[in-house]
């Protein structure tokens, strides 16, 4: 059967680190990079004796994403107990929401290009976001024959956002991501940094023929440490599960590995093997109420997000709701944007020359749009200086990379380069008399009204001009001259 | 001079500051723990380092049973798998009865992880009754309440988590408090049952208890469950008077297979306390009989997953295994006896999956009606009054080998444990063969003045507290 006869059905856990300055329940500091076992005390190491207290700021940001994720917060809460040994789980239970999580169902909206180019919105249900606490790592390089533990990770506040099986497809899932990891920046809760490990994500990716209602038996994949890993894990398995379906097999439920230098999954442990994790309630943790007056003033606190943003800046700025999309999903780049607008910039040129010149210079040079070297006021500036006629738009995308490099304005560059647009006439005409003399055929081709010769005279002054001729100015002078007389 | 209680130590201390009361301590734990084995690590160098603060009990030498941690001293819970283990740091208990001046002096010994009722479960050995050496002292706290009877020690702490404070204490002839679930942090109480540890005083009076509670209480920011609820100072309700007061006699208490000179002791008991004023009703705690089980269902549970972290990766000992499986399952095979072993396999079985429903969650519901039976009774009464054993002490060995009659010699004291009420035993007389009786009397939560007034009414008119083993 053709791969497009079945339909991929995929959900996604995605494990987020709150960005609070000590554990989720001892003080100990969250600092990432320092030395092994640094961050520890007798809480967070399980040492006997020893008990868990709630740290209020984790609970405040996660409450604040679900919110964000139009979850339903729960009243009551109360943690539970995942029992199961691993030498990084300092107590053997990790201390996580079982069937009473902090948020409860929501949704996120999604973006999707749509068959027209235009974008198409699709709702991903939230099934519910909960408060855990992280293991510590596994060190296995360095003593021949052992492994080391470092438990500074053991205790970091993780927020486990879990989605319905809405998503169809790897671009959703991709898509999915992004949304949240904007919407997560936008709130200050967490760095997203999936090299840090503040970001990871499983998928949960299954397949049934178009038409079916009843799911098919899932894979879990694990491991994914980008959002391309995602994506190319998920179309990893819906290919291999559509090969095994074809084949006649039976697609079992299992847990598997992805390996990004491969490209492929791999088992980690079948249904059989799958772990009891005892849970039940956590006897140190007192169930507690949260008032709706709480609940309230964390709402308060939310800042605009970025679907509000994205749909104010298309009204404001008259930008189609693909650009302001595009600029809203980093929430830096949207800020980089609307500084530039400080400078009375034209909005619309502001989008364009982020979208198209200035992120793929800092793409070449693996750079951030926090880092970048044209700051949002001189990109104003060069904008500014097509706005006023100074330069034309083709001398611009030569100034740009620059003032990328040098870090000098706009203006500085062009002036030493020589490089202001000429607006003098007479100049314009004594270059197009000898672009009409030069080139007879095109003259008579344009007077035999073939206008796609006046664009290529248009370019011979332009051309001539060092690229310095106003291009309109060009243009008329030479439509002037070629009337017949 | 080790006869003394902590209220007469005192005046005893602010003579010379304590070191002729230590030094006396000292001999005697030397000439007499070798035959009862109630301390399990005693150095008197360490102790009379210790003690430095200026507080209510400046001086005074109080031991501390092996599960609660003492910073920078071996404390292993009686069981070979924490061998060698030095906490980095001090129970909240620990750290109070030092700002108040008090002298560390030696661990006491103990069923292993709390797990038994006679102390014959450590892994360094069965502790001995003062009064019996043939007989167990009591579990688990038994190491305390032994080295406090045998006057080693003037007052000792214990953990009660079915009843380890107060069965030991009546074993013994002394008096042992179970406050109040939250009344004291568990902070570095080294787990059996979370939902249910408390630590608490053993002592040889009422008063000495309420001395000590008055430290001990009050919430504590590392320990969630601690309460903020204010502390009383509870030495105000030692008054010697119950006029007006109602105790009440719960029928389900008096069970069938009671021994009947601890049933005669404790009616006798009730007889004190109507001559002294109180006003005696029986009350109707129905869901009694089914305590026993949900306790064993629901602290063992708790204890399968308190346990887990003792591994042999972070702490006590590691056997030489390669790999990882080998290492987790020959470390604790080692280190864990068998009671322990036995509770783990409980716990772990009625929590796992599809078993949860039919023991974990129904067990939760039957300590709630238990819960609500105390609710009941409380209307009616202000403290509640019954044996807190069933049996005088028993032989050794005589239960080892029936963990089920093991069991039972806990179900007068575990259901204050599900209810998470304040309970306290205290001597109320005598066998003919000589062995010490206790009773118990429960109260209100957070109403540990009621057990004080009650229990200290009774000691005062009957000087049973007198009454000394023969060593």
């Amino acid at each position: 059967m053709p791969l497009d006869d079945y339909e991929p059905v995929i959900g996604l856990e995605v494990h987020t680190q709150l960005d609070t300055k000590s554990k989720i329940f001892c003080s100990c500091s969250t600092r990432f990079g320092c030395e092994p076992n640094q961050n520890t005390c007798p809480t967070c190491m399980g040492m006997p004796g020893s008990l868990p207290v709630l740290n209020e700021e984790a609970l405040r940001l996660g409450i604040k994403v679900g919110l964000a994720l139009n979850c339903k917060i729960s009243e009551r809460l109360k943690f539970d107990r995942k029992n199961y040994f691993y030498p990084d789980l300092p107590k053997a239970y990790q201390i996580s929401q079982f069937d009473m999580p902090v948020n409860g169902p929501g949704w996120l909206m999604i973006e999707l290009k749509g068959a027209d180019g235009g974008l198409v919105e699709r709702k991903i249900r939230v099934h519910r976001a909960h408060l855990e606490e992280d293991a510590g790592k596994l060190l296995h390089e360095g003593i021949e024959g052992a492994s080391l533990v470092d438990f500074n990770r053991a205790g970091v506040p993780l927020l486990e956002i879990v989605s319905e099986p809405d998503l169809r497809s790897p671009e959703e899932a991709y898509a999915y991501l992004t949304a949240l990891k904007a919407i997560l920046q936008y709130l200050e809760v967490s760095d997203c940094n999936m090299e840090e490990g503040s970001l990871r994500c499983d998928a949960n990716v299954s397949i049934r023929k178009k038409g079916e209602t009843k799911l098919g038996t899932k894979a879990e994949v694990k491991n994914l440490n980008s959002f391309k890993a995602v994506q190319k894990a998920i179309q990893y398995e819906i290919e291999r599960q559509a090969a095994m379906l074809d084949n006649g097999e039976r697609v079992v439920q299992e847990t598997r590995l992805w390996n990004d230098d491969k490209g492929q999954t791999f088992l980690m442990r079948s249904k059989e093997e799958a772990h009891d994790y005892r849970y039940f309630p956590e006897p140190d943790l007192v169930p507690f109420t949260l008032s709706a007056e709480t609940v309230e003033a964390i709402r308060k606190t939310l800042p605009e997000l970025p679907a509000a943003r994205a749909a104010r800046l298309a009204k404001n700025y008259g930008l189609s709701a693909y650009d302001a999309a595009v600029l809203v999903q980093e929430k830096p780049l949207a800020n980089y944007f609307e500084d530039c607008l400080k400078s009375k910039a034209n909005p619309k040129m502001v989008s364009n020359w982020i979208q198209s010149e200035l992120l793929a210079l800092l793409n070449l040079n693996k750079l951030t749009i926090e880092n970048s070297p044209v700051k949002a006021e001189a990109l104003a500036g060069l904008i500014a200086l097509i706005e006023n006629n100074t330069i034309n738009g083709k001398i611009a995308k030569d100034v740009l990379p620059l003032m990328f490099e040098t870090g000098k304005p706009a203006g500085e560059i062009v002036k030493e380069k020589g490089w202001v647009q000429v607006t003098d006439t007479k100049f314009i005409e004594e270059i197009a008399d000898g672009v009409i003399e030069a080139n007879p055929k095109s003259v008579t081709d344009f007077r035999a009204g073939k206008n796609q010769a006046l664009g290529f005279l248009v370019g011979q002054v332009m051309k001539a001009s060092q690229g310095k001729a106003n291009p309109k100015l060009a243009n008329e002078i030479l439509v002037k001259k070629l009337q017949p007389q | 001079m080790h006869q003394l209680t902590l209220k007469q130590a005192l005046e005893e201390v602010r003579k010379d500051g304590g070191s002729a009361l230590i030094k006396a301590l000292s001999a005697r734990v030397s000439s007499l723990n070798p035959k009862l084995n109630a301390f399990l690590r005693f150095d008197p160098a360490v102790s009379v380092v210790r003690g430095e603060g200026k507080g209510p009990l400046q001086g005074l030498p109080i031991s501390i049973k092996d599960n609660i941690c003492i910073q920078g001293l071996e404390t292993t819970c009686a069981s070979k798998i924490l061998k060698g283990h030095r906490p980095p740091y001090n129970a909240t208990a620990v750290e109070r009865l030092k700002n108040a001046g008090a002298v560390i002096f030696g661990q006491c010994n103990m069923d292993e992880f709390a797990f038994g009722s006679s102390c014959e479960t450590s892994a360094y050995g069965v502790c001995r009754n003062p009064w019996d050496t043939e007989r167990v002292p009591g579990g688990s706290s038994g190491g305390s309440a032994a080295a406090v009877a045998s006057d080693m020690t003037l007052a000792a702490l214990g953990s009660d988590t079915g009843g380890s404070i107060r069965q030991p204490a009546a074993f013994c002839g002394v008096v042992g408090l179970k406050p109040t679930y939250g009344r004291v942090s568990r902070y570095g109480l080294i787990a059996f049952g979370s939902s249910f540890d408390q630590i608490g005083p053993i002592t040889k009076t009422v008063e000495d208890a309420a001395l000590l509670m008055n430290v001990l209480a009050g919430h504590d920011e590392k320990d969630s469950t601690a309460s903020s609820e204010p502390v009383p100072d509870y030495t105000k309700s030692l008054v010697r008077d119950v006029k007006g007061l109602r105790i009440g006699l719960p029928q389900e208490y008096f069970v069938e297979g009671m021994d009947p000179e601890v049933e005669k002791s404790v009616r006798q008991a009730a007889e004190v306390f109507k001559k002294l004023g109180a006003e005696i009703k029986s009350v109707s705690l129905p869901n009694t009989s089914q305590a026993v089980a949900v306790y064993y269902i629901v602290a063992v549970a708790e204890a399968s997953s308190n346990l887990g972290r003792f591994d042999g990766v972070r702490f006590g000992i590691r056997a030489s295994e390669q790999s990882l499986k080998d290492l987790y399952f020959e470390t604790r095979d080692e280190g864990f006896g068998a009671e322990a072993k036995r509770r783990i396999l409980l716990g772990t079985f009625v929590l796992s999956a599809g078993y949860y429903d039919a023991y974990y969650r129904q067990g939760q519901k039957v300590r709630t009606l238990i819960r609500d039976d105390f609710s009941r009774a409380f209307k009616d009464v202000d403290v509640i009054l019954s044996a807190t054993a069933p049996t005088p002490p028993f032989k050794i060995g005589e239960k080892l080998s029936d963990p089920l009659a093991m069991y039972l010699s806990d179900i007068l004291t575990i259901p204050a444990n599900l209810a998470g009420v304040p309970a306290m035993s205290l001597p109320c007389g005598f066998t003919s063969s000589g062995l010490p009786v206790g009773m118990q009397l429960m109260a209100r939560p957070f109403d540990e003045p009621a057990l004080f007034r009650a229990a200290y009414a009774f000691e005062q008119e009957t000087q049973v507290y007198k009454k000394k083993p023969k060593l």
